[in-house]
């Protein structure tokens, strides 16, 4: 069925929309153990003493694991591990909230009693490490994206010869991914092949570190997750609580059954770490930049470096002699960060796109003039031509969408009733992870055709897609193709992050469904397909294709693009902001399907949102601990908070990045949304916010910020 | 999570039988107390299910509205919405509407704080949930705690915003126990923390809430209930303000206002209501002045000083709008 608006609905919709899905915890499993982990209460320190009397006896209870019967595991590091720090291998805390015992016992509420009575003791228990309190170092290799640190040109000429310097400091807080659907592991041992019913955003990498942990052949592990209810990063890596199920059901000898509650969340599978970044940005009299500087810091633990790239999208932005950017990381008591829907440029085109704005406002020239006038032939770090570069067509499409030439410049010139309005924007770029995938297509007599691929389905329709797929490459109906999926024994794919199914995973299907037909095409006779191999006398045909994006693309800057344009209503005497209604045009190679990537887009604006103006996990400096574990101290948006959201795409098949043309969206939809709203913030009401989220106490302050360039002579 | 026994009253004599029994705990809706054995909030040996009892009447009469304590919250607001808007709002921009559909009006005023030292998931320095474990959010975060009443042992606030339109509007809560029946205004059945925050109403273990009394009044059509908070639905106050006036042409002759968010109870601004009486809803200077001379008393913690001026702002802004609907009424 193909819906009126272009796009093929999702198959799997129904199901879920049933509960005919099944998830990781809803694995029936015979005679399984439930599992409940204790976490550390302080968050660094040594234990002193467990005390598993109590829960020991508590009904139900088959056992208590500590550091000192847990297996010895071993380590693959990280990535695929979130962390290098394996889970009760050792008596120190170096978070709160890491865990230091796991009870068994014969049903979950049982598990979870025990473990409420296991009492644990600490010693050597000192003052957590804040964020701010320690030393800004460059980070070691490991958990980095992209390259940190860079530098063309010279910045300090570019900015002695720059007639107008805007620096400013900007802070994102720390954010939690707070999926639907918690972590939740079911493993089983059958002698020494190990079966695991995981949510995870890669099956792959999920077996990589299990068949590392126990020292097994990777086809001895198996790892299944056709559907994850949600994930946005904080199950793309292996986190402890996957190693605890699976070593538990070894020395128990029965399936374990592991899902984390809610506050363990907060504590078990990463966050968003929080940054600084300062931004400087010189031009010349006619806006053209002669200097850009931006540098981040972020914290991480104490024993990963975890270096979030929020500079990256700084790099190919916008034109600029001279380039400097730097991550730097301080070691922290807290759980190794993990990067979150959207990473580095997520955070980092929060601070460019402010600045950039700030510098329009004292150039007294149009934000959307400002960038046209700084757009790059060529990557400016790297020189490289650029892919495709539709940014101006985003730019200007968006705006008219938007309507945004009506718009008198200056603060507080809009009003509507009590309510002052303010219009802004961003613009929007984020990188393009390519990774290697592989998968199988089958067309069979009866006239059913079979996608299989190892790729789990995140929420984005990733099913529908590769159905587009295989049936446009074979020419058969939609109705006809059926995708397995979510499983270690089919094709081997990546990781459903980095915004790289579509582009991954769908290059395969096609590749796979190309070799196919060929092979179709090659039998005798005339016909549709499924008649001749009838005629063939074949029950099925099939190809196994693997896409490598190193293939192509070599040499190229490939990044996708957008622009985002928001109207706020800010209630100055209540310090509220709404936002009844955002534009955004994306350029984001060829759009497979319309239908799941507009959805993609207004997710990812809504989720914008929650960065710009709810979302902030308060690391308790104190405790050491994240404050609120729960979703009513952890505000996310809801549907009263978003406006009308119109979304459009630019088209722009970029066949550097993949045979198909298709480039990443899922992330790119979330980037850009918290600078435009908070530009706009600052067009209603004069004062600019550089700290996130855009809370009350921010806007009472009824002091008209001007913008404070320093101008030279 | 502790086990726990659980039986249905059949009726109000063996409910009140039951909780003679200190280990026992009521359960009405559940939404709360369905948290709280999650969390280790509270740990009752035995829970007796009061959703039997005929207590959910929602009755309108002339002389005032009689509110069943059972009575669910959604199905309160629109009985209200017409006669005493400032209650079909509060109870309308609380929690969500699965929530509402549960909860009963005896349970949202016995709900507890938000305070997320006290909602954690382990047992952190709360006085409240452990007496004599000190105070973690009084030198700790203090973003949504009280600017009045509060003492060093606990500085919470109480979430309720039907409560605080309630007191308001000089409601009174209907009490039962072993020792009879006896009736309390909104206004005292909360307690200041002091020295044992752990006590929070005037409700003893022993008693149950069997109604709400809202007398009927010129005041309470011109009534307002304005809720602010950062996500537009779904939250609780940073600060909230009930506003119900009597006026003659735009003159202030009663003037009612509580603030939600500010405190252990639902905080009636006495000297601005005493205050605003011969005000012109048009002198918007006079206002302002009302308002402020309930402040003077504020003592703000570390993180919270907006909230003084927040909370005067938005009573300005829900007296000016309590007053046009008396206008338009009229
Ligand atoms: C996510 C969430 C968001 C919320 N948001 C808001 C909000 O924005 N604003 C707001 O005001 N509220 C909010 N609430 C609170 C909600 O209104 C209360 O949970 C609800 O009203 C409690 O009623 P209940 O019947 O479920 O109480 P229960 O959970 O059954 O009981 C709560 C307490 O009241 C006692 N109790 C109940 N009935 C009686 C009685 N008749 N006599 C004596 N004791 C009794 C119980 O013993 C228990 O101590 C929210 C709650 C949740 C879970
Ligand atoms: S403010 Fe009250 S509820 Fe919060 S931690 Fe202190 S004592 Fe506990």
């Amino acid at each position: 069925m193909i819906a009126a608006i272009g796009g093929l609905r999702r198959p799997d919709g129904a199901a879920k929309l049933t509960g005919a899905a099944d998830y990781a915890a809803d694995t029936p499993v015979d005679g399984v153990t439930h599992a409940a982990l204790v976490p550390a209460t302080v968050a660094t320190g040594r234990i002193a003493h467990i005390d598993t009397a109590a829960a020991v006896r508590a009904p139900g209870v088959l056992a208590v694991l500590t550091h000192t019967d847990m297996p010895r595991l071993k380590t693959i590091g990280s990535p695929p591990l979130g962390q290098s720090v394996l889970p009760l291998q050792d008596d120190t805390v170096r978070y709160e909230g890491q865990p230091v015992a796991m009870v068994l016992a014969e049903t979950f509420e049982q598990a979870r009693r025990g473990a409420e009575l296991v009492r644990a003791t600490y010693a050597d228990v000192a003052v957590p490490r804040a964020f701010g309190d320690g030393e800004s170092v460059t980070p070691r290799p490991g958990l980095i994206s992209g390259n940190p640190a860079g530098r063309v040109g010279d910045v300090e000429a570019g900015l002695a010869a720059a007639t107008t310097v805007v620096t400013a400091t900007y802070t994102t807080p720390n954010r939690h991914h707070s999926p639907m659907e918690p972590s939740a592991t079911v493993a089983s041992w059958h002698g020494d092949q190990l079966t695991v019913h995981e949510s995870t955003q890669w099956v792959f990498g999920t077996q990589m570190a299990l068949a590392a942990a126990f020292d097994l052949p990777a086809d001895h592990v198996r790892v299944v997750c056709p559907f994850i209810g949600g994930g946005f990063g904080c199950k793309g890596f292996v986190w402890p609580h996957t190693l605890l199920a699976a070593a538990a059901a070894r020395v128990t000898g029965r399936p374990v059954k592991l899902v984390l509650t809610r506050a363990q969340m907060f504590t078990s599978c990463g966050h968003q770490p929080a940054t600084t970044q300062t931004l400087t940005l010189g031009t010349d009299d006619d806006g053209r930049l002669t200097a850009v500087r931006h540098h981040s810091v972020n914290p991480t633990s104490t024993f990963d470096d975890y270096a979030e790239n929020a500079t990256g999208g700084t790099r190919w932005m916008y034109a600029s002699p001279a380039i400097d950017v730097a991550v730097l990381v301080e070691h922290t008591s807290r759980q190794t960060p993990t990067p979150m829907r959207a990473p580095a440029e997520g955070l980092g085109m929060f601070a460019l796109e402010s600045a950039m704005d700030e510098l329009a406002y004292a150039l007294r020239m149009d934000p959307v003039e400002l960038r046209l006038r700084n757009e790059p032939a060529v990557d400016p770090m790297t020189g490289q031509p650029f892919s495709s570069r539709p940014l101006p067509d985003c730019l200007r499409a968006a705006a008219q969408r938007f309507g945004w030439s009506g718009r008198p410049a200056e603060p507080r010139s809009m009003r509507d009733g009590d309510e002052l309005v303010g219009w802004g924007m961003a613009s929007v770029t984020m990188d393009t992870f390519r990774l290697p995938s592989s998968a199988r297509v089958r067309l069979q007599a009866d006239g059913r055709t079979i996608v299989e691929a190892g790729t789990q389905e995140i929420g984005t329709g990733l099913p529908g897609v590769l159905t587009t797929i295989a049936a446009q490459t074979l020419g058969v109906d939609p109705g006809s193709v059926e995708v397995h999926h979510g499983d270690t024994d089919l094709p081997e794919t990546s990781g459903t992050f980095g915004s790289s199914a579509t582009m991954g995973v769908g290059s395969a299907v096609a590749a796979a469904a190309t070799e196919l037909r060929d092979k179709l095409d090659a039998l005798a006779g005339t016909g549709a397909y499924p008649r001749r191999l009838a005629d063939a006398g074949l029950d099925s045909l099939d190809a196994e294709a693997r896409w490598d994006p190193a293939e192509r693309g070599e040499g190229r800057s490939i990044h996708t693009y957008g622009a985002i344009f928001v109207e706020v209503r800010v209630d100055p005497d209540l310090g509220l902001v709404r936002m009844p209604r955002c534009t955004a045009t994306y350029a984001a190679g060829r759009i497979i399907n319309p239908l799941t990537a507009r959805s993609q887009m207004i997710g990812g604006i809504a989720w914008g949102y929650g960065q710009a103006m709810l979302e902030e996990s308060i690391l308790e400096p104190q405790l050491g601990r994240f404050l609120s574990k729960n979703m009513a101290g952890y505000l996310v948006p809801v549907c009263a908070d978003i406006g009308d959201i119109d979304v459009s795409f630019i088209e722009d098949p970029d066949t550097d990045a993949s045979p198909l043309g298709a480039k990443g969206i899922g992330e790119l939809g979330a980037v850009g949304v918290s600078a435009a709203i908070a530009n706009a913030v600052f067009h209603a009401t004069g004062i600019r916010v550089r700290d996130l989220p855009i809370s009350i106490e921010r806007l009472l302050n009824p002091v008209w910020d001007a913008p404070t360039p320093t101008t030279r002579p | 999570m502790k086990a726990f026994a659980y039986a249905k009253a059949p009726d109000l004599a063996a409910a009140l039988a039951a909780i003679e029994d200190p280990g026992t705990s009521v359960i009405a809706g559940g939404t709360e107390m369905v948290n709280w054995l999650k969390e280790g909030i509270a740990t009752p040996e035995r829970l007796v299910d009061i959703n039997g009892l005929p207590l959910d009447g929602i009755d309108a009469r002339p002389e005032g509205l009689r509110l069943g304590a059972l009575a669910r919250m959604s199905d309160a607001a629109p009985v209200v919405a017409a006669e005493y808007p400032v209650l079909a709002e509060s109870l309308l921009c609380a929690a969500s509407p699965q929530l509402r559909n549960m909860a009963s009006l005896g349970g949202n005023l016995l709900q507890r704080t938000r305070c997320p030292y006290f909602r954690a998931e382990v047992l952190l320095p709360c006085n409240k949930r452990a007496p004599g474990s000190g105070c973690a959010a009084r030198h700790g975060e203090t973003r949504t705690q009280a600017i009045f009443g509060w003492s060093d042992a606990c500085v919470a606030t109480h979430p309720s915003d039907f409560a605080v339109a309630l007191a308001a509007l000089d409601a009174t809560v209907i009490i039962v126990g072993p020792r009879g029946e006896r009736t309390v205004p909104v206004t005292g059945f909360y307690r200041l923390p002091g020295d044992d925050p752990t006590v929070e109403t005037v409700l003893a273990p022993d008693e149950l809430v069997t109604a709400i009394d809202v007398p009927a009044g010129p005041h309470t059509r011109a009534s307002h209930y304005l809720k602010v908070r950062e996500r537009a639905s779904y939250e609780f106050a940073m600060v909230a303000v009930a506003a119900a006036l009597a006026h003659d042409g735009g003159v202030v002759t009663d003037a009612r206002l509580a603030l939600g968010g500010v405190a252990a109870r639902p905080w009636r601004l006495d000297r601005t209501e005493a205050a605003l009486r011969g005000v012109s809803l048009d002198d918007t200077e006079a206002l302002r002045a009302a308002v402020a001379a309930s402040f003077a008393e504020a003592r703000p913690l570390a993180g919270n000083a907006f909230k003084v001026k927040l909370a005067q702002r938005a009573t300005l802004r829900a007296l000016t709008t309590a007053g046009s609907r008396g206008m338009v009424a009229s």
